[in-house]
Order: structure tokens, then sequence, then C-alpha cells
């Protein structure tokens, strides 16, 4: 039998920010062996509270208390001595390091004379990336890799310690079915194993699979525990935002315009003979697996990546694709998976980030910009998602993760693209906040924005595109309607050999 | 409840954004530096040595504009003493073969704005790192200086160029050219799109390309642009003295760092502001000032600004800590 006594009780945690109070006398039950999924609007406190939990953050009062003893931990020594290790939702990973590296930072394997035992910890590190059914080679450079893979690394190296407390914070936000099945399995492991998992997720429906118990979470306070059996869908939104949503998916059907975006034979080193198109009012899915070659075909049109062969058309006239600002020229957009690397300019705060790839938008006169005229653009798109923030001046950098997500949309409306490319937009973003940007991307249907949507949630797939394309290494393998996409259709042709 | 108060943008106290200010911390310092040296130094608090405090920074506040734009987008340029060397003897030598005055100083800023160019074509283009690649020129442009000069000053210039080192009233017009620079410098900075960008570069180069903003040109454009003051510096310094000589503004790049760096600017790129830059070269000149009419030997007062320079890095750190 599973021992179910309590290894860790937080109490009236409280914790500010320049002065703004954000933890408000938050508690937390964990118990042993089990899963303790917490739950919350973005926003709410969840990935403040777990770092906390391990010395990232110093609270204001309250108290930890794990097997009963009261502990302080104030930084990720202590975290470590009493058990607890946490996979961040921002990826706390060196690029310029190999994934065994980053996995044995700072507990690096050390052979004679101090030397460190490269082939050691590359041996060790691929038994951990074996158990999670990765295909990565310990010896690549993190940068190198996507955030799906990035997000299994992390994993890897929470798994790599023998911690006793785990906390995974939206581990499977980037990840598709296969890698998160097998990341359950590895749970469900852990826990006959006696450890104890708080598991933070927007993505309701796994919940029933990992979870044993729910904590909701709502402006910095905890509101609700909810055994798993008690959890119904409906149930924890309501608890959650506090309100119900009826319609998940509020996709619109509407008359296709004239096509926008055609690429045609497309190749280079990722991906291989790629043919699509995008109409105005239309929105294209892909889907695929990890490492698909989804990501690639958006940076090859995008022209991050360079091109080998293939032709690209934007309304109809061909175009030459050297760089983003030429894609930004022919109103191409790109919201990109990382929001982290790729997305946001941490350093700068929400409304400087919005205004950024449409700067001429806020001049004043042809040398300056108005200030006025960027407050007014953040503040319009901080009603419109519900960006949760002190105000518009907060630096990116300390957002939410959610938060954080709907800037980078925030900036890509605002840039006004006709072609809008969105790379799992809805990434880390809670069911309320969901339904707000899909709303909004059927608003921009309406307008004549043709939209290229990657998403790794198959049903964000099936419920919002007008048409289905899938992916396998590197190269479209079919193509569906609307009417006629099924999880299991898209993932027969998602598996399927290319001839 | 909560939610509406998360909607509307609130408001921050006018107190707590004065504390929140970047910088603050090195404007009370100056204050207290102001108020000790006004008690202690003698004659400190005269008209006179108030805007000899300003031209003593004239150059080294010139030159930190264009440093501060370059370590926004987290490089450094190490080239600008060689560059205001050779470029003041580049200009005292045309105006003694006769070239008029005014194209002198055009050809001076042209050259000053070409070695910046050759500095950002190696950073941006070739993808040099700054430190070694300013370092190259730095070397390469002191040769020159020695090289075109044979190693001997030039002097006895036009009264006309002397002018710019001489005062209006009891305003120093080096002092007045600064004052120009600071406040193009941090007009730009803050209010201009292409300011903005230095701000996005410095702070994340990958999401800046990917927002289309064109990163090796701007980047390129921030050496220009510590050669076009170094230029200014050139014209300063050579009117002053009446002459150019090689060994000018030797190790200059030193005291331009500090003062950037004091004046808050994160030398990770991306965070910092002319403002700081000016308060940075105020205490730098301040303190030396200060300390040469309490008649402080040069010995101590090197020590004192490496104090200054920890403190105010110290300070930095305590302030990203939160
Ligand atoms: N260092 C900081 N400075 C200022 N505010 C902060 C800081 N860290 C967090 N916050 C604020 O605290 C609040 C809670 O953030 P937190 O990251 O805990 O949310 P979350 O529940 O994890 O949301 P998400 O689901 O979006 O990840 C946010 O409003 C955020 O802006
Ligand atoms: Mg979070």
């Amino acid at each position: 039998m599973i021992d179910t006594d309590t290894i860790l009780e937080m109490t009236h945690i409280n914790i500010s920010f320049s002065g703004v109070h954000i933890l408000k006398d938050a508690d937390l039950v964990l118990k042993r062996g089990q899963v303790n999924i917490l739950l919350g609007e973005n926003g709410a406190g969840k990935s403040t509270l777990m770092k906390v939990l391990t010395g990232a953050y110093h609270k204001d009062s309250g108290e930890i208390r794990i097997n009963g003893e009261p502990v302080t931990i104030n930084n990720a020594a202590d975290a470590e001595k009493n058990g607890i290790s946490m996979i961040y939702q921002e990826f706390n990973l060196i690029p310029n390091l190999s994934v065994a590296e980053n996995i044995f930072l700072g507990k690096e394997l050390v052979g004679f004379g101090g030397k460190v035992d490269f082939e050691g910890m590359n041996r060790e590190a691929q038994k951990i990336l074996d158990r999670l059914h990765v295909a990565i080679s310990p010896k690549t450079k993190v940068g190198k890799l996507g955030v799906a893979q990035q997000q299994m690394v992390e994993i890897a190296k929470a798994l790599s310690v023998d911690a006793k407390i785990v906390i995974m914070d939206e581990p499977t936000s980037a990840l598709t079915d296969e890698e998160i099945e097998n990341l359950f399995a590895i749970v469900n492991e852990m826990k006959t194993h006696g450890v104890s998992i708080i598991y933070i997720s927007h993505r309701l429906e796994e919940f029933k699979y990992v979870g044993d118990y729910v904590t909701t979470m709502r402006d910095g306070s905890t509101v609700g525990l909810t055994p798993i059996a008690e959890a119904s869908h409906d149930r924890l939104v309501q608890l959650m935002v506090g309100r119900e949503i009826k319609n998940q998916f509020p996709h619109v059907e509407q008359e296709l315009g004239s096509e926008l975006l055609r690429v045609s034979h497309l190749s280079n080193a990722h991906v291989h003979d790629v043919s699509l198109t995008v109409h105005a009012g239309e929105i294209v899915g892909i889907a695929g697996l990890m490492g698909a070659g989804r990501t690639e075909i958006a940076r090859a049109i995008y022209g991050i990546d360079p091109i080998d062969e293939g032709e690209i058309f934007v309304a109809g006239k061909k175009v030459k694709v050297a760089s983003p600002a030429d894609a930004i020229a022919h109103h191409v957009g790109f919201v990109t998976e990382n929001r982290r690397d790729e997305g946001l300019i941490m350093t700068l705060d929400i409304n400087q980030n919005i205004t950024l790839p449409a700067l001429r938008a806020i001049q004043k006169n042809r040398l300056a910009l108005s200030m006025q005229k960027e407050r007014q653009v953040g503040a319009k798109f901080m009603h419109d998602l519900d960006i949760k923030a002190v105000n518009g001046r907060q630096k990116a950098g300390t957002l939410s993760g959610g938060n954080q997500q709907k800037v980078v949309i925030a900036k890509w409306l605002e840039a006004q693209p006709q072609i809008l490319m969105m790379d799992e937009p809805t990434r880390g973003i809670d069911v309320g906040a969901k339904y707000e940007i899909y709303t909004i991307m059927n608003e921009l249907k309406k307008h004549g924005v043709g939209i290229l949507m990657i998403s790794s949630e198959l049903p964000e797939v099936i419920g919002m595109s007008d048409r289905i394309l899938t992916m396998r290494e590197g190269q479209l393998t079919g193509e569906l309607d609307r009417g006629e996409a099924t999880q299991e259709k898209i993932m027969t042709l998602a598996t399927s050999e290319v001839e | 409840m909560e939610s509406t108060q998360v909607k509307t943008p609130q408001r921050e106290s006018v107190w707590r954004r004065l504390v929140s200010n970047n910088n603050f911390g090195v404007s009370i310092a100056l204050i207290i530096l102001l108020v000790a040296m006004a008690a202690f130094a003698p004659n400190f608090t005269t008209l006179n040595n108030i805007f000899n405090v300003l031209l003593q920074i004239a150059q080294v506040g010139t030159i930190a504009v264009g440093m501060t734009y370059v370590i926004l987008t987290a490089g450094i340029d190490l080239s600008v003493g060689s560059i205001v060397a050779f470029d003041g003897l580049a200009m005292a030598m045309m105006m003694k073969t006769g070239v008029p005055v005014v194209l002198a100083i055009l050809a001076g800023l042209v050259i000053g704005g070409a070695i910046g160019g050759l500095n950002g074509f190696l950073v941006a283009k070739l993808n040099l790192q700054p430190f070694v690649a300013t370092l190259g020129t730095m070397t390469m442009f002191r040769g020159l200086a020695y090289t075109i000069s044979g190693g001997q000053p030039v002097y006895t210039l036009p009264a006309a160029f002397d002018y710019l080192g001489g005062s209006i009233g009891v305003i120093p017009i080096p002092a007045i050219l600064m004052v120009i620079v600071f406040i193009i410098g941090a007009y730009t900075l803050k209010y201009t799109k292409f300011g903005r960008h230095i701000y996005a570069i410095g702070g994340n180069a990958e999401a800046s390309k990917l927002s289309g903003i064109k990163v090796k040109r701007n980047t390129a454009m921030v050496y220009i642009i510590s050669g076009l003051c170094c230029a200014i510096a050139a014209v300063i310094l050579t009117a002053r003295l009446d002459s150019a000589v090689p060994t000018a503004a030797d190790g200059i790049e030193l005291d331009v760092i500090a003062a950037v760096a004091i004046g808050g600017t994160d030398m990770q790129g991306g965070k910092g502001a002319i403002f700081g830059t000016i308060i940075g070269a105020l205490i730098m000149g301040v303190i030396a000032n200060g300390l040469n009419l309490l008649d402080v030997a040069q010995g101590p007062q090197r020590f004192v600004k490496g104090v200054i320079i920890i403190l105010a890095v110290v300070l930095q750190v305590i302030r990203n800590r939160k």
C-alpha cells in the first residue's frame, strides 16, 4: 500500500515584489507518494509558490514543514538537502553546454585527479534519456535543440537527482502525446517508489492520468483542494476562473478568400519537398511528433533558416525572404514557440515588447516615438488579452509564463501581418485565456488574415483548424479537411511512412 | 474585485518611481559627494571651479556617450583613445598644410566615423568579439598615430580652431560641446526607433532579429557613433592643448568605461541610459577635482577611483537581485 502521510506542508506563505503583494497566505499540502496538481490562472502565483519552495525566492512570511519539521530553504543547496528538485517552466539550461553537461551541472562526475569524467556523464545521461524514450544524443549542445527537446532535457535533469519531492512546472506544455505518455509512465513509477510530486499544468484533460488531487490557486491564495475523482473539467474551470467556459474551441465557418501564401517544393537541411497553401480567412494546422520539422517549415518561410530549393509566393507574387525583416516587409508574422530565447526581450517592458516589430506605428514624427501612443497600445493589449501585471512598465522577464506568452501574441497582433504563423500559440496559457486567443484568431480570420498554426495539442489543432497538414521526418504526410479530422487519423498520418 | 485591479494599469507613486529608478543610487552618491567636497575641499564651490570640473570631464564624457551605445549592445570599444590620438593628429596635420579649419573638422568627423565603421564591420559582419576586434584597432591606430607624426607633436594651430578649446565668458566651449553630445545622445537613445533597437539587441539579439530588427546594421552603427564621439573629443583635446600628440588620450578607454559602469549601464547589454553615464562622468570628475584641491597625490586618487567603480558595480548587483 502507498503510504499517504503528509510529507510537505506550506502554510500562510506571503511574498511581495517591489511592493506588490503576490502570494497571499498561500497554503499547500503534499502527501507522500502522491501527485498534487497545482492549478490556477496565468499569474495566480503557482510558479512563485514553487520558487519559494526551492529557495529561488525568499518568502516574507509563512512556514514550510517537511515530514512535520519546520525547514529553512534559502537557496538551491538547501532545497537539494531537503530532497526537493524542480523542473522549471522557463528552462534553466545553458545553451552552449552539452545535454549531459547540463544534466550534471553542479554535480559533475569527477574521475582521477579531479578531472571531469565526460564519458561517464554521457553514459549516465544516456540512461536517463533512454528511460524517457527520447532520441537525443547526450553530446548535443542544448542550444541546438527545439523547445520540446529542451523540455525533455530539463525533465532528465530533475530525474538525475534522487529527489523525494519533485516539482514539475508545466512539463507538458510543449510536448506531443507520445512524450507525455512516457512522462506519465515515469511519474507513476516514481510514485510507487514513494516520490511525491507537485504538478503544474493548464492541460486539464491530462489530470486524471497523473493526479491524485488538485489544489487550486486564485490571485495568490489557495482556494480549493479537490480529490481527482471529483475534479471534472467544468468544476476545475469554475474553481479557477470563477465562471464557466461553454465552448472550448469557438471555431467559425467562413468563406475562404484568395491565396495568401504558397510554398512550393521547399527543401533545406531540415525539411524536404514541402508544398502548402494558406488562404485569407483560413487557419491551417500542422500536426506531427516532436522533431517532425513543423517549426522548421515556419523558420524557412520566415527567412531564419536558408532555403536550398523551392519557392515562396505571397499573395500570388514570388518573393525572396532572406531574413525575418524581409518576411515582415511581406506582411508575414511569426509567433515563435520559444518565448524566452526568440519571442521576448526580457530586459524591455511589456509596452516596449509589444511595439517592437512595428515601431513605425507609434512614431510621433519622423524622428521620435510617441511614448503616449506606446502606453496606449500596451494598455489596449493588456486589457484585450487580460495580461496580468502591475502596469505596462513591468519588465517581461518578471511576468508569469502564461502572461509572457500573451505578450508575444500581442506583439504580433500589433504588427498586423497578413499571414501569421503561430508555433504553439497557447503554450502555457490557461483555459480562460486560451478561449480569448481563439476568439482573436477568429477575429483575424474575419479580417482576411491567413494563419498557419503549429500545435502539439491535437484537440486544439482539430478544434481550430480549417484544414490540417500532418508531418513526419521533415515531410508532409497528409492533409485532412476539418470535417474528417480525428485524433486517430492525424496520428496515423503523423507516424506513417513517406514513400 | 481582483480582476478589475488587474485590468486598469495602476500609476505608481512618484516616490516609488524615483526609488526604483535605475539612477537613484548613483544620483544620491553624486549629491553626497558634492556636499562632502563643498564642505571640505577649499574653493570647490566657486563658479570657476565648477566649470573647471566640466572642462576636465569634457573628453571622457563625450566619448562615454558613444561607449554607452556600444556597451548597451553588449559590446565594448577599446580603440577610443587611439581614435582620438590618430584623428587629432590627422586634423592638426591637415590644418598645418593649409586645409581650412571647418573642412579639417569635417574630415576629422569622417575619419572618426570611418574607424568606427571598421570596428563595426569587424564585430557585426565578421562576428569578431568586440573586445578582441577593438583591441586590434586600438593597437593599429596608436601605431598609425606614431607613424604619421613621426613621433613628434604637431603644434601652433589656427586661432579659429583653438577657439573651440577656449570659453565663452566663464563657460568652456568643450563643456558646451559635451552637453550637446549628451543631449543628442540621450534623446536618440530614449525617443527614437534606433535607440529602442539598441536596447532590444542588447537584451536579446536573436529575438530582436526575429522581430525584424536589422541587428548587424544597428550593431555596426553603434561603433560608428562611438567613432564620431571620439572625433569630437579629438577636436576638444587638440584645441585645448593647441597641439596634437601621438600619446594623446592614452588609456582613456578605462576612464570612459568606468564612467559608463558607475552610471549603471549593464556590461552584459540591454540595460542603462545616457543619464547614468553623465552622473558617472560627473562622479569621476568631482572626485578627481576635489582630491586635487585637497592636495591628495595621484596614487591615492587612483585607488579611490577604483573603490568607487567597485562600489558602483556592487550597487548594481544588489539592485538586480530583487
Ligand atoms: N520577480 C518578480 N517581480 C515582479 N513581479 C513578479 C516577479 N515574479 C513574479 N511576479 C508576478 O507574480 C505573479 C505570479 O506569477 P507566477 O509566475 O507565480 O504565476 P503562475 O501562476 O505560475 O502563472 P502561469 O500559469 O502563467 O505560469 C505574476 O503577476 C507576476 O507578474
Ligand atoms: Mg508559472
